[in-house]
């Protein structure tokens, strides 16, 4: 017989799923729609004079020929920040996950950046390679590198790329050594005494069992890159030189916060939106095929 | 007579026309009278000064703006609590004060985005202003930078919640401008509320940036600043040249730089701050060349740019050169040169007035302060200046005794002693000339070369339509359009005249985008 209990109850359901519905409704549907509808405004800061005017903010803002090198520059910044985050987490975890003395010091070591806001990453990150006074950027010079990002548009995207990636690593580390430690030691065991050797068993069993770790830790990856990074870019470059790290997020902020263009910028913040969730549903329609859990 | 130690000095200051008796006062500056009035002993007062007049002494030591006087016994003090009792009695309430009841008071809301050491100097003009009166209680808030207080005030008006003064950077003073619905011109609040405001009473080039086309001010200027050349006199000496003799106009930068890296005395010879504010916007105003039309947008939203001009071009064309010999050495928006200077690699700083201090506080070198230099085949005689910093703005929508306060202590500000105090302690621009005269006569500028300088170059000629100041929407973005280009300039990727055509362009669409939603 079925011993599973049914309820029979109509409200219950709603009933608990209650907080849940609000909490969506009042943090993400709502401010969503408020810039859906401020995307078709023409406003001016105080809201004192107001006017509908459909796709105008839009037109306006794809008119511009720099937004699409903006949305370009976003690609590289948001594909080399996941890719560097999950390359370096990846390595480190591996490594974390062999040491058998004082693996405590280093996992609690290697996860201490993630405490780190973004902007003070930067803010770290402009010290170290300042070219005046920066640490790293002596060594640098001293390698013969030519190096000035204030001026340099590729010197200054490694910059903000490598100080967002940094500051990740420490995220996606925690999630792969947790993956790796959950792992049966018998599997590895077998393959061991099978005779393959470290590298070969990693990348035969260790990854392959890491892949649905490593797929939500890439759409987490982007959706960082694309949303959370404008601390890193405000407090390093402000999208320069000459607008070489203009990621589209740091020009809404740039746009609707400094510049107080509400419409334009509610106009990009749907776009992004739009872009955001047309590649998460792609990651997940495609990516997770080849994922198998 | 018993002669008291430094750390029990008391400082008297009183508010009125005291200027002929000036010479034989000291001027301190705003921090060290927070300094000293922190740390002065209320307690264990002098017997034959009643409990009465030593409370009030107590009270009298943070109170209203005035001039600020070193006593060194208490017979002194004594005697001079006779002479001023009169005027020390209207302002100080005697035995009033104790009467102060704090809940009863009208509070008037005061955002501001001073940080640091001028954030504690607000906090303690607020103090004095309520220790005056016990009617208002001035209560300011800092919410953080410009941009981020200039958007509190907004949202918070949006939601009903306003303050009453919010204070607002020079690029935003459009937008508040064209928020007439938003504001509550500081002209109309003085007169509604009986209180005599002159313009005249300001320097004419502050005032004319934050006046309308009637000639009535809009908002309160507060902190005002200009650009100036710092030089590096350790650097000159060793490279040959006079160190009493800075460069005066950019074809001697030119040759002077080209000698400093020849010697090997720097490697780098002129570095900037700001880029588009200093090179730019001020460089047009100092050759009397126009930045838009329409006087720089004063004459309406309709304004074009027109700093694609031949003397622009030249000048940005020149400092593009320049990077390549090590002349100009381009080093990042904002201030963030500043240490190519204070660390001694870089000859010439153009930078804020405001910067004094800073460059002060970090420069092991002898250095000295100039006016910026201009191009004496496109002017003979440089305009002035314009101001950066930012100006005070009444908000709408209040209670009138809330507004009534907000007069009063804009009466307060106004006071020449405390815009003295304000001017020397922050480095801002005295914005009056007798906050000019009292720091001039207290020897302030003999004790602090180079203080003065931005202020004589406020005063170079009569402010044309070219050189009152830039009145143009949008006008965050297109600084950040200029830097773009400049950058690209500086690198090398294009020419001044591409780049500055392509900032022009790109700045009058967010123009136009700005009168669309201002009309």
């Amino acid at each position: 017989m079925d011993r599973r209990v049914t309820f029979n109850h109509r409200v219950l359901p709603y009933f608990l799923l209650a907080p849940q519905i609000a909490i969506t409704l009042v943090f993400f549907v709502w401010p969503a729609g408020q810039a859906l509808l401020q995307s078709t405004l023409i406003e001016d800061p105080f809201g004192l004079s107001s006017e509908f005017v459909y796709f105008e903010n839009f037109a306006f803002v794809l008119s511009d020929p720099l937004y699409a090198r903006s949305i370009l520059t976003t690609a590289i910044f948001s594909f080399s920040v996941a890719g560097l985050a999950l390359t370096i987490a990846l390595f480190l975890a591996a490594k974390a996950d062999a040491v058998i003395s004082g693996r405590m010091i280093y996992r609690t070591l290697l996860i201490w950046p993630y405490a780190v806001a973004p902007a003070i990453a930067g803010v770290l990150f402009l010290f170290m390679f300042n070219p005046r006074v920066g640490v790293l950027s002596s060594a640098l010079v001293a390698l013969g590198v030519d190096w000035n990002y204030l001026l340099n548009g590729n010197q200054a995207m490694m910059l903000v790329i490598g100080a967002s990636a940094w500051k990740q690593i420490s995220y996606n580390f925690l999630f792969f050594l947790a993956g790796m430690q959950a792992m049966p030691r018998s599997l590895i065991e077998a393959a061991a005494i099978d005779g393959a050797g470290p590298t070969y068993r990693f990348w035969t069993i260790i990854f392959p069992l890491l892949m649905p770790i490593t797929f939500f830790l890439l759409v987490i990856n982007m959706i960082f890159a694309f949303f959370e990074t404008f601390g890193v870019i405000d407090a390093v470059t402000q999208g320069g030189p000459a607008g070489a790290t203009n990621i589209l997020v740091y020009k809404v902020f740039r746009d609707g916060f400094i510049g107080l263009d509400l419409g334009s910028s509610a106009a990009q913040s749907v776009i992004l939106m739009g872009i955001v969730i047309v590649l998460t549903v792609a990651q997940f329609r495609y990516v997770e095929k080849r994922v198998t859990y | 007579m018993r002669q008291i130690t430094p750390s029990r000095t008391i400082q008297w200051r009183w508010q009125g026309s005291a200027l002929a008796a000036v010479d034989r006062f000291t001027i301190v500056g705003f921090a060290e009278l927070r300094f000293v009035s922190y740390n002065f002993p209320c307690e264990p007062c002098d017997r034959r000064l009643t409990l009465l007049i030593c409370g009030n002494l107590c009270r009298a030591r943070i109170a209203a703006g005035g001039l600020i006087r070193h006593l060194h016994n208490w017979e002194e003090i004594f005697m001079h609590i006779r002479k001023t009792m009169v005027a020390a009695a209207a302002l100080f309430a005697f035995g009033a004060g104790s009467a102060l009841a704090a809940q009863d008071r009208v509070t008037i809301d005061w955002w501001h985005a001073m940080g640091g050491a001028n954030g504690e100097r607000i906090d303690a003009i607020a103090k004095a202003f309520n220790e005056t009166q016990d009617k208002y209680e001035v209560v300011a808030i800092n919410r953080g930078t410009y941009a981020e207080t200039m958007n509190a005030a907004i949202a918070a008006f949006r939601a009903g919640e306003q303050p009453a003064i919010v204070q607002v950077f020079e690029v935003g003073t459009l937008t508040m401008m064209s928020a007439e619905g938003a504001i509550k011109p500081v002209f109309e609040l003085m007169e509604e509320n009986g209180k005599s405001f002159d313009p005249k009473d300001f320097l004419a080039a502050v005032t004319g940036y934050y006046t309308n086309s009637d000639g009535q001010m809009l908002s309160f200027p507060f902190n005002s600043s200009t650009p100036v050349l710092y030089y590096n006199k350790d650097i000159f000496r060793a490279a040959g040249l006079d160190p009493e003799t800075p460069p005066k106009t950019w074809p001697e930068v030119g040759e002077m730089m080209t000698k400093v890296i020849d010697s090997g005395a720097a490697t780098c010879g002129l570095t900037t701050a700001w880029p588009s504010w200093v090179q730019l916007e001020n460089f047009s105003a100092r050759q009397d060349v126009p930045f838009a039309d329409k006087n720089n947008g004063f004459g309406g939203l309709d304004t074009q740019l027109t700093f694609n001009g031949p003397a622009q071009v030249k000048h940005i064309q020149q400092l593009a050169d320049w990077q390549e010999n090590g002349v100009f050495k381009y080093g990042g928006r904002r201030n963030v040169s500043a240490p190519l200077f204070s660390g001694g690699e870089c000859a010439l700083f153009t930078e804020s007035s405001a910067g004094l201090g800073g460059v002060r506080a970090n420069a092991s070198f002898d250095f000295g302060v100039a006016q910026l230099p201009y191009w004496p085949d496109v002017i003979a005689e440089p305009k002035n200046t314009i101001i950066g910093g930012a100006s005070l703005w009444v908000l709408q929508g209040l209670d009138p005794e809330v507004y009534a306060g907000t007069a009063d202590f804009f009466e307060f500000l106004s006071s020449s002693g405390l815009q003295a105090a304000w001017h020397q302690a922050s480095g801002y621009l005295p914005i009056t000339p007798a906050a000019f005269t009292v720091s001039q006569i207290s020897g302030y500028y003999g004790r602090n070369p180079g203080a003065d300088v931005s202020i004589f170059q406020m005063l170079s000629g009569e402010p044309s339509g070219n050189s009152k100041g830039l009145r143009l929407g949008s006008f965050v973005q297109i600084r950040d359009v200029i830097e773009e280009e400049m950058e690209a300039i500086f690198a090398g990727d294009k020419t001044a005249q591409e780049g500055l055509d392509t900032a022009v362009e790109r700045g009058n669409v967010l123009l136009r985008r700005f009168e669309r939603a201002n009309q």
